[in-house]
């Protein structure tokens, strides 16, 4: 378990103390995938940073299972982020270095494995990766998701408990970032290892995270499940991140809602309860006809939700609600 | 042709060469030597690098930069009493070596600490994260990925060293270039004076072709 008391960051800038990030708590478990999101320069580099300690901390204790990473010595520092894989936006990979070696280097850089064990350990990796025929090229020779899988390879070569995502995706094209969260969510479901990933999209975050943290101007102005801080955002900056996402632009939907008669209701469908023919029946049984103003299908990670926008007209609007509340859907209700 | 060329004496020219190369070699394997730690660590000095520390860089910087604005024919003056100390004698193969490690040296640490700095940031966070020490991350990761940049720097100073050696004739270095000075300048004999040079050229070339050939060879972008 990661976590953060009361931690804070501020680079001294001419002098004056710039904050980059504000006192925070929080607590990442064990086995999770935890995202953070939020713009550029909201803080979330920094943040991720003073997990393996190459930003060090101003302020607060971080405890790592339960010890306290900001008080280690340089050598116990070193021993300590062997343990913590990272993987970068850009890579990182070293040019000179074949694939092979780049995935060898932390090895060899721990001194503690024989050349046998790391020649067996990168043919276990590289085959994990699917980048077994790659193994002798060098990284210029490589596309950007082949890269990346370079560096998640590299990243859990000594078998770290945690790794930490820095933008992975940001630099690559939508499939290939596809290829690279289902690869990051298997390696988590089979290793059990805790997953923290900074993003600006908030698509990263649905695809794969468990819970999810998001960050504005240095601060965590949102945290909880996934499911919840995506189908019911509080804070503003998770709105339009969460609209982003889906693609919706908050004033045309407005003027949508604007032209349509009755009453105007939100529903979220989670689960099983996604899948039910439940529209259909509540019109039947109480008499309300609705039209559909805007809708979305789809996963947060493994689970299916839906979220339509609803006007009713006529009938008993009552009888609706019950209905909705019955099969176990949220409704909101706009207008 | 005979009548064209009636001042050189082959073996003169061919004793001068090796002088030549002598010079030039030795004093590139010690300027090597010494600069590439300095540039190393005036690297790591430099602002938010490392081992960041402003007075040792401002120490550094300041002897080096000393060092390279002395023009280097004053230098070769100025080092006498120095290179008397060090090797016994001022003059021949042996007497210009120093004052060309002088010029060399420095001249190289500047050229291996700008190659430091292209070595993408990224790839020194990497290393750090992976649990590196600095001298591993100086061994494993800034030196590999500079070489190409390194060795491109190798060669310009070898070619300045060509020309410093050229030069070091002017107090009776030995080599092509106190040749030149002896026979081409003080005795007019302008045959020997386009020989010297065209060897020089040759000289340059080669070096130049082999550094490049070996860029290419070690750059993996």
């Amino acid at each position: 378990m990661i976590v953060f008391d009361q931690v804070q960051k501020s680079y001294q800038v001419g002098g004056r103390a710039i904050p980059a990030l504000q006192p925070t708590d929080m607590a990442i478990e064990t086995g999770e995938v935890f995202g953070i999101v939020g713009h550029s320069g909201a803080g979330k580099s920094t943040l991720v940073r003073l997990i393996n300690l190459l930003e060090p901390p101003t302020g607060g204790r971080i405890l790592i299972d339960d010890e306290d990473i900001t008080g280690y010595s340089p050598s116990e520092l070193r021993a300590f982020r062997r343990k913590v894989g990272m993987i970068f936006q850009h890579f990182n990979l070293l040019s000179s270095k074949t694939v092979a070696d780049n995935i060898a280097f932390p090895m060899k850089l721990a001194g503690i494995y024989s050349k046998t064990e790391i020649r067996d350990r990168v043919e276990e990796l590289l085959a994990r990766v699917s980048l077994t025929e790659h193994a002798n090229k060098y990284p210029s020779q490589l596309s950007g998701g082949q890269k990346q899988r370079v560096g998640i390879a590299r990243a859990l070569a000594c078998r770290p408990t945690i790794l930490l995502c820095d933008e992975a995706t940001s630099a690559l094209d939508p499939q290939t970032t596809q290829s690279v969260l289902k690869l990051l969510a298997d390696i988590n479901r089979e290793l059990g290892l805790t997953i923290v990933l900074i993003t600006h999209e908030m698509d990263v975050v649905r695809r794969v995270c468990d819970r999810v943290a998001v960050m504005d101007a240095g601060r965590v102005v949102e945290m909880g499940p996934v499911s919840e801080v995506f189908l019911h955002p509080q804070h503003p900056t998770t709105r339009d991140f969460v609209f982003e996402s889906e693609n919706i632009d908050n004033q045309e939907l407005q003027q949508d809602l604007e032209k349509a008669d009755g009453r105007i209701l939100r529903l979220t469908f989670k689960g099983e309860s996604t899948y039910q023919p439940l529209l259909g029946s509540v019109a039947r049984e109480s008499g309300v006809d609705f039209s559909i103003l805007s809708g979305r299908i789809d996963h947060i990670k493994d689970t299916p939700y839906g979220q339509l926008t609803l006007s009713l007209v006529g009938g008993d609007l009552d009888i609706a609600m019950k209905q909705f509340e019955a099969a176990d859907v949220h409704v909101e209700v706009l207008r | 042709m005979e009548a064209l060329l009636s001042n050189v004496d082959w073996t003169e020219i061919g004793w001068a060469s090796w002088d030549t190369l002598i010079m030039v070699g030795m004093s590139l394997l010690f300027s090597v030597v010494i600069g590439l730690p300095i540039g190393v660590l005036l690297f790591l000095t430099g602002k938010r690098q490392l081992l960041e520390q402003p007075v040792a860089y401002s120490v550094l910087s300041f002897v080096v930069n000393v060092l390279r604005s002395v023009p280097f024919i004053i230098l070769l003056i100025v080092m006498i009493p120095f290179t008397v100390m060090l090797i016994g004698t001022s003059l021949g193969v042996a007497g210009a070596i120093p004052p060309l490690v002088a010029g060399g040296a420095p001249f190289f640490a500047r050229l291996v600490e700008t190659s430091l700095r292209e070595v993408d940031r990224g790839i020194i966070e990497a290393t750090q994260a992976m649990g590196a020490s600095v001298r591993q991350i100086i061994f494993g990761a800034l030196l590999p990925e500079a070489l190409p940049g390194i060795i491109a720097g190798v060669t310009v100073t070898a070619i300045t060293l060509v020309s410093y050696a050229a030069m070091s004739g002017v107090i009776g270095g030995g080599g092509l270039g106190d040749l030149a000075i002896r026979f081409g300048y003080q005795r007019f004999q302008t045959d020997v004076m386009v020989i010297t040079v065209a060897l020089l050229v040759i000289f340059v070339q080669v070096l130049q072709m082999v550094g490049d050939r070996l860029v290419l060879y070690f750059s993996r972008k």
